[in-house]
């Protein structure tokens, strides 16, 4: 990820860089860090609105919901990106072996992820994560499984298009070995393709996870998520709307910012 | 004639993997329909008597054969939970029956919205000169695209139906009851949903409609005299449809598998939420036919999809 | 009746309120109890959920029983103290051996069908429950009984293989027509102050007056509707649309709304709510740590924060209510935390440098979840590291309170008026210890207490099982939560019940 250097700046990787800077932040801070405590409850200071001692105002246990969004906030980022190398990795393997070999592993992998694909996402997790149990590593794994197959068909149709290209046939021709040929051939060609999809996928993933969190299928409390935290909140959204504007505008917050980014990275690169 | 075959034969493929695959997850989940229908307290000769009318005591194989063998003659079975009157079950057809117009009209409302807002935006947009309004719709076209549809629906009930009263959130009326009720209702979990998509879809037809102006026979249309209007209605627009069609397409099949969520957060009682609390109450009937039957939607839409660009570009050939 | 039910929806939508708690029992007390009672009319009751079976005998939802108590009795049936009342019998008397029971049949009491109670019916009744009709028993602690003898017309004689004080408190089941088990779903027969008119699935249930209710001047009502409501938001949309009546179980923020135009009142609920713990688990089973736990916790705040404080704190399981039998238990490990003496047992028991808990709970119980929370945090000053695990409601039937695979889990038990019943499933071959809880003097006394026919002895056993239960830690009982009820204001007469009813006989317009 080249952030800086040469090339050209423009609006929408100025304001993306500097949302997901931002959200990033508060994130990664917030895993060490936060302005309160995440969990400590104070029964004189349930549903306070929004001041300067706590900006985002308090929830139904009187915690600090500025400092439950920075936590939640990192979770969601460690896990989207967990879930995003996990299904990229699986989906490269995949992808590679049968768009270059097909046959009969091809068949076999097509249609299970076709059957993935027509499963709808989230009934995919739901039910995933009613097998496995809830938990942080099931999420990762429930969300890696469902984001794997659209990994797998873009690498694979590179593969099948750059298999038969000339610097490959003459690659096979001096007897290069077919992991060499593979890995070190194929796949750095494929990358500007690829990056485009793991930008769109991080944010499915972060979409996904704070779904998940909101059916309550996701991370546990008192752990802080932002889904969860919008779950909670919709029974109190006449008395106490800060408690569910906070997560929501944060999820929107880190959404937009990397749209933004990813859109500022292809016209750069455009 | 093939290509149809061979995706006929995909199709069927993916719904028995489908089918067998949620049939072993119901085996892997902890938790038994029958202490889930009689609770901690019934006596062991009553869980055994359940048991033995719902065919529970049959090995795995065998009840999966005769599932299959039912539903391939027609009959669906019956919901474990619900009753049709104290003496029978529900047949889980006319249970799917009854709450999938509710879904249905969901995703008919919002595609509507869709088509209705989505177009003429997308028209102006693209006709429009001004930075000004370029600009306003870039962003808010970004943020929309950015909301996920939960925390829109949370949005939608705290602006229209707590601040502004235009509803009130929670009651639901029966499409039975009152059809026109049941749809004013409907207006605002469908806005909820379209929300996103109309910006997607405004941007996806300006780009479109970009793409279309600088193509050559634009400038033949000029040149023979048309009018503005008449190059921009007559043939921009009717082009640039074309992918646009296509793409309403596949946001069909997302709002099939969104309204999941979005029935959770307005209390619909359409499949979404039959759905999720057949899965939790283990009533396997209905959770297998609702994920077949979802499934089998998402499936045909991108097929029509498929053969949709088909028709619109021969030269897509089969990857 | 006999029949405690894991909590099932009641706690979903557990309400709080502050300022506005009754004992939770007897007549409620708005404004208007005073005014004249007017006859007829009708009244929309919401409920929660769907019927699970118009059969009494074999209606397990709490949600249902609620409803069928309008329209069914027993020989005997429950007041709103939590006492037995003489319903289709007039009278009974047990043997002092307590192994026989004659009850003698009230005079011309009606069937919904115009039919007269005959000691047929009972005989045919109790034979279903018991199993000895089909050797399929419906109510299990029914199944003691060996034989229904009918002495004469007016007598009928049940004879039962052990002795049991609290058996009485099974009499409750419904009496249906002989023969009539058959039909009872589609057309339910009883001698109740209400009568079956429809049923609709996920729609409700229609009940109308029993003109020939044998209880003079009852009921008040001409017609009683209990709808099914989709949601709770939905039902404080129909109470103030006013297209329901009546509703029990409110949200915190709904009661603060409705208070204004609606008698919302607080009762106490049959729910014992507590942290239950595995027993048989490391490190559960060092008894140090059990008791660590209970001190960790501040029952006062839990109670504040998911409760709005109405609920009532207990620490053994035994509801407040029932008065004659309930010890106050909560100076044994305060009502407040005691995070020294917590850590001292812990270093005692060798957990010095803290422990890790697993607490596994319902994710479908809003109420229970976010105790767990407010547990969690509290368990952390004692220096134990606890977790919540959420599982499905059909998980935690299979894996915790059958598979007892579990650490810790929050959950409720609900109670009938029987007092031993919630002190019967801590015995340790109990089929529904899922505490494991294991001690030999508790089975003893508990066994004692049973077959004792003298009632002061077994409310001093009681009261000592209750002792034990708490001494040694079983669990860390928290507090019986309070059930909100919203009614409209010219409706007067509505009763709490210590068990799960809904009594309309008593109802009645004001205006």
């Amino acid at each position: 990820m080249k952030k800086h250097g040469m090339g050209k700046w423009n609006k929408y990787l100025v304001a993306g860089l500097l949302m997901t800077g931002l959200a990033l932040l508060l994130g990664i801070v917030g895993i060490f860090w936060t302005p309160y405590s995440t969990t400590a409850m104070s029964a004189a200071e349930k549903f306070d609105a929004p001041s300067l001692r706590h900006i985002f105002g308090t929830d139904n246990f009187g915690r600090d919901i500025f400092s439950r969004v920075m936590e939640g906030m990192g979770t969601t980022v460690v896990i989207s990106s967990l879930v995003v190398l996990f299904s990229g990795s699986v989906g490269i393997l995949l992808g590679a072996l049968t768009g270059y070999f097909g046959g009969v592993l091809d068949e076999i992998v097509m249609r299970v992820t076709d059957a993935v694909n027509g499963f709808p996402s989230i009934l995919l997790t739901l039910v995933i994560i009613s097998v496995l149990g809830s938990g942080r590593q099931n999420v990762i794994l429930s969300l890696g499984i469902v984001f794997v197959p659209s990994y797998i068909r873009i690498v694979r149709s590179e593969f099948i298009r750059l298999r038969d290209a000339d610097y490959i046939r003459r690659a096979r021709l001096m007897g290069v070995g077919r992991m060499r040929i593979l890995f070190v051939h194929i796949l750095p060609n494929i990358f500007s393709v690829f990056w485009v999809s793991v930008m769109i996928g991080f944010n499915n993933a972060i979409l996904a996870e704070s779904g998940m969190s909101y059916l309550g299928i996701g991370v546990q409390p008192p752990d802080a998520s932002l889904g969860k935290m919008l779950s909670d909140a919709q029974g109190y959204l006449r008395t106490a709307p800060w408690y569910a504007l906070a997560p929501g505008l944060s999820i929107v917050w880190v959404v937009l910012g990397f749209a933004l980014f990813s859109e500022g990275i292809r016209r750069r690169n455009a | 004639m093939k290509y149809f075959i061979k995706k006929l034969i995909t199709l069927i493929m993916t719904l028995f993997l489908v089918s067998v695959a949620a049939f072993l997850a119901f085996q892997i989940i902890p938790g038994d329909v029958v202490t889930s229908i009689l609770g901690t307290e019934a006596t062991p000769e009553r869980e055994e008597q359940l048991r033995e009318e719902l065919g529970l005591n049959k090995p795995p194989v065998e009840r999966y054969f005769n599932w299959v063998t039912d539903v391939l003659r027609g009959d669906l079975g019956e919901s474990y939970r619900f009753s049709k009157s104290m003496n029978e079950m529900m047949p889980v057809a006319e249970l799917i029956g009854d709450k999938l117009p509710v879904t249905l009209w969901l995703a008919a409302v919002s595609l509507v919205l869709i088509i209705v807002i989505a177009i003429p935006l997308g028209v102006l947009w693209a006709r429009s000169s001004s930075h000004f309004l370029d600009a306003v719709l870039g962003v808010v076209t970004q943020v929309s695209m950015a909301v996920p549809s939960f925390f829109l629906g949370i949005l939608v009930t705290y602006l229209f139906g707590i601040l502004l009263k235009f509803f009130a959130p929670g009651s639901y009326v029966s499409y039975q009851e009152d059809f026109g009720g049941f749809l004013k209702y409907l207006l605002f979990p469908a806005l909820s949903i379209a929300i996103p998509k109309i910006a997607m879809t405004a941007r996806f037809l300006r780009n479109s409609m970009l793409t279309e102006l600088q193509a050559d026979y634009v400038r033949t249309a000029y040149s023979k005299g048309c009018t503005k209007r008449r190059v921009m209605y007559g043939h921009v627009l009717r082009n640039a449809m074309m992918p646009v069609v296509t793409f309403l397409g596949m946001i069909i099949a997302e709002i099939v598998a969104g309204s999941i969520v979005i029935e959770q957060v307005f209390g619909l009682p359409g499949i979404g939420r039959l759905l999720i609390s057949s899965i939790s109450t283990r009533d396997f009937p209905v959770v297998e036919i609702l994920i077949l039957y979802i499934t089998f939607v998402v499936i045909f839409v991108y097929f029509l999809v498929d053969i949709l660009y088909r028709v619109i570009d021969p030269r897509i050939s089969e990857v | 009746m006999k029949r405690i039910r894991i909590l099932l929806t009641a706690l979903l939508t557990m309400a709080v309120l502050g300022g506005c708690g009754s004992d939770g029992t007897g007549e409620s007390s708005g404004d208007n109890s005073s005014k004249e009672p007017v006859y007829g009319g009708s009244v929309v009751v919401g409920i929660q959920q769907d019927i699970d079976s118009l059969d009494p005998h074999k209606a397990t939802a709490a949600g249902t029983k609620e409803i069928l108590f309008n329209i069914f009795e027993g020989l005997v049936k429950p007041d709103e103290n939590g006492n037995l009342i003489n319903a289709v019998a007039s009278d009974y008397t047990i043997s002092e051996d307590g192994l026989v029971y004659t009850f003698t049949l009230r005079e011309n009491v009606k069937f919904h069908n115009g039919n007269v109670v005959t000691c047929e019916d009972v005989k045919y009744s109790l034979e279903r429950v018991s199993g000895l009709l089909d050797g399929t028993p419906l109510i299990s602690t029914l199944k003691v009984i060996q034989a229904v003898d009918i002495l004469d017309d007016k007598t009928v004689q049940v004879t039962v293989e052990s002795a049991n004080t609290e058996l009485i408190y099974s009499f409750v089941a419904a009496i249906i027509p002989a023969g009539s088990g058959e039909d009872a779903e589609a057309d339910p027969i009883g001698t109740g102050p209400f009568s079956y008119v429809s049923y609709t699935p996920q729609v409700g249930i229609v009940l109308k007056k029993n003109p020939d209710y044998w209880q003079t001047g009852l009921p008040y009502l001409d017609e009683v509707n209990f709808k099914i409501v989709n949601s709770p938001d939905s039902a404080v949309l129909e109470l103030q649309g006013g297209t329901i009546d009546i509703y029990a179980y409110l949200t915190d923020s709904q009661a603060q709304e409705l208070q204004e135009t609606f008698n919302v009142e607080a009762s106490a609920s049959n729910v014992v709510q507590a942290l239950f713990l595995n027993n048989a688990a490391a490190p559960l089973d060092d008894v140090r740590v059990r008791q660590a736990i209970c001190y960790a916790l501040d029952k006062d705040s839990i109670n504040d924060f998911v409760g709005g404080g109405n609920g009532t704190i207990i620490s053994s399981a035994m509801l407040p209510t029932l008065k004659d039998n309930y010890v106050d238990l909560n100076d044994t490990y305060g009502t407040t935390a005691n995070v020294e003496k917590a850590k001292e047992l812990l270093a005692e028991a060798g957990y010095g440098d803290g422990l890790e808990l697993e607490i596994a709970i319902p994710s479908n119980y809003e109420f229970h979840m976010q105790t767990g929370e407010v547990v969690v945090e509290q368990l952390k000053e004692a220096g134990i590291n606890a977790t919540i695990k959420a599982v499905e409601w059909s998980t935690w039937l299979d894996e915790i309170y059958n598979g007892r695979q579990y650490q810790a889990t929050i959950s409720g038990i609900t109670c009938d008026t029987t007092p031993g019943y919630l002190l019967n499933r801590f015995q340790t071959d109990s089929k529904k210890n899922f505490i494991n809880f294991a001690n030999a003097e508790y089975d003893a006394l508990y066994l004692e207490a049973q077959a004792t026919l003298d009632i002061q002895k077994k409310i001093d056993a009681y009261a000592q099982l209750q002792r034990i239960l708490c001494d040694d830690a079983g669990s860390a009982f928290l507090q019986v939560p309070a059930n909100m009820t919203a009614i409209n204001k010219k409706l007067s007469g509505y009763k709490f019940y210590p068990v799960y009813v809904q009594d309309m006989s008593t109802v009645f317009w004001t205006e």
